[in-house]
């Protein structure tokens, strides 16, 4: 199972708890986890990705195992302790500032 | 006795206020959609319990929800409230996806250059005034779309951006589709407004699209101050029996039309200063309408720190200051221009809000005014419904 953590507003758009769980095939790539999040839970296509382009929003990041994968291909291959379960995929909303 | 129900959108969620036909004494519900921009809601004519919202975000985008208890509850359009019940339950529909038709296009960018489309959010919903599974979208960047299946899916009607779109501009605030009116005796006609784009109408039900702008002068705007397009029109307003009679606050400006728009005539007269945002007719009397002059362009704030309406009696060029019960000292809000809107009691209820949070009422047609809220966030939209 591959842990999710979504921001607040994610959360409750699409009514769950902190972290989902999703079963996601191998290879178990940043494309394949956003795919299967989009999949189960329809109401978030569009709010972390573009539709048509599914080019992530800009200020959308990709934490895993305290690394930015923000800026990593859509293809590249999740660590081991997030395709483990040991340690979640974060989407979390970028800074404001102020 | 009928009840008064307000659709207040702000920067930071949404808010429902109701009241009995005294307009008096308010129940405050909300926020709903805390934390989000809500930039419009508005009921359904024909349904007054069905309710579309448009909620939106810079980080996560455009959403659609829809009410169709008049607010009580809301789901994203294509998702059933029992799909969200209990443990484990969540929303199985997708309504955030607009679009653009065919080749994306490009406009005028602000260095001149031509820049493609790019959704950002939609401004403002028009639900049909006789299917409630029928609304319109006005989106930033400058499209209309149109839902027939209760938002869960929308469609671009595409022949707006044929009117010349290619000479169209951003100003400051955007380029968005702001207002769009359906005419009550010809289901065929809409006009719609686009800030920096212009005043359009159709004919044919949205298939094809022309500038409604002759008489409008931009002399401080546009290189040619008679330009077809390019107008920055705030908003425009008509009163239902007689909707070939048009008022439009236009950056500067304050016009009128009495044949659809084919040509306009500014009836500004005694305004102290013709920039504003909103523009209102009375549900009963058809040559009264109502403004809010705001100083400048550069100065978005009323005159001398008074919050004034001004109500014309005439269908124009005379008018008179409202004030009693609006702060005539130290007051530096803005009035939005979706943030002004009239029920259709007999003593007509004129209702606007403010970016500074306040949302006031005027239950005889604008003689006094008194705050329903104080400290909302910003309100970006208001809208009425008379409900029986």
């Amino acid at each position: 199972m591959i842990r999710v953590v979504l921001p607040f507003h994610l959360r409750n758009l699409a009514r769950v708890d902190a972290e989902v769980e999703l079963e996601v095939a191998a290879p178990v790539t940043v494309r394949a986890v956003l795919d299967a999040l989009e999949s189960r839970y329809p109401v978030l296509q569009g709010t972390i990705r573009d539709h048509g382009t599914l080019k992530r929003r800009p200020f959308i990041r990709f934490f895993a195992c305290k690394e930015d994968m923000s800026l990593e291909p859509a293809e590249t291959q999740l660590p081991a302790e997030v395709v483990s379960g040991a340690e979640p995929f974060l989407i979390v909303g970028a800074m404001a500032g102020g | 006795m009928s009840k008064i129900r307000l659709l207040v959108g702000t920067k930071k969620g949404a808010f429902i206020l109701t009241a009995d036909g005294k307009r008096k004494d308010w129940k405050v519900s909300g926020p709903h959609f805390a934390g989000w921009e809500m930039y419009h809601l508005k009921g359904s004519p024909a349904d007054p319990n069905r309710i579309y919202a448009s909620q939106t975000s810079g980080w996560f985008g455009q959403i659609i929800q829809r009410s169709d208890d008049g607010g009580k509850t809301w789901n994203t359009p294509g998702s059933s409230a029992e799909e969200s019940k209990g443990p484990g339950g969540f929303p199985k529909g997708e309504s955030n996806k607009f679009v653009y038709e065919g080749d994306v296009g490009k406009h005028l960018w602000y260095d001149g250059t031509a820049h493609p489309w790019e959704f950002k959010r939609i401004w403002h919903i028009e639900p049909s005034l006789t299917d409630p599974d029928t609304a319109y979208a006005g989106a930033e960047d400058a499209a209309l779309f149109k839902t027939t299946d209760g938002g869960k899916t929308w469609k671009e009607l595409a022949g707006l951006r044929k009117a010349k779109s290619n000479l169209w501009q951003p100003g400051a605030g955007g380029m968005g589709v702001h207002t769009i009116l359906l005419d009550p005796k010809n289901e065929k006609r809409i006009y719609v407004a686009i800030s920096a784009g212009g005043c359009f109408r159709t004919d044919d039900g949205g298939k094809t699209w022309k500038p409604i702008t002759k008489g409008l002068k931009s002399p401080y705007e546009l290189p040619d101050p008679d330009a077809e397009v390019g107008h920055c029109v705030h908003r425009i307003a008509l009163h239902p029996t007689k909707p070939d009679v048009l008022f439009m606050q236009k950056h500067w400006d304050v016009l009128r039309t009495d044949n659809a728009g084919d040509q306009w005539t500014e009836v500004s007269g005694n305004l102290p200063t013709d920039f504003g945002f909103p523009i209102d007719v009375n549900f009963n009397e058809p040559e009264t309408i109502y403004v809010v002059p705001i100083t400048s362009d550069s100065l978005h704030y009323p005159p001398e720190g008074k919050l004034r309406v001004y109500r014309s009696k005439t269908g124009g060029n005379e008018w008179e200051a409202l004030t009693k019960g609006l702060p005539q000292k130290d007051c530096y809000v803005n009035v939005l221009r979706d943030a002004m809107a009239v029920d259709s009691l007999d003593k007509c209820g004129i209702y606007f809000g403010t970016t500074g949070g306040q949302v006031y009422c005027s239950a005889n047609g604008g003689n006094s005014w008194n705050a329903i809220v104080r400290d909302l966030p910003a309100v970006y939209s208001v809208e009425v419904q008379t409900l029986p």
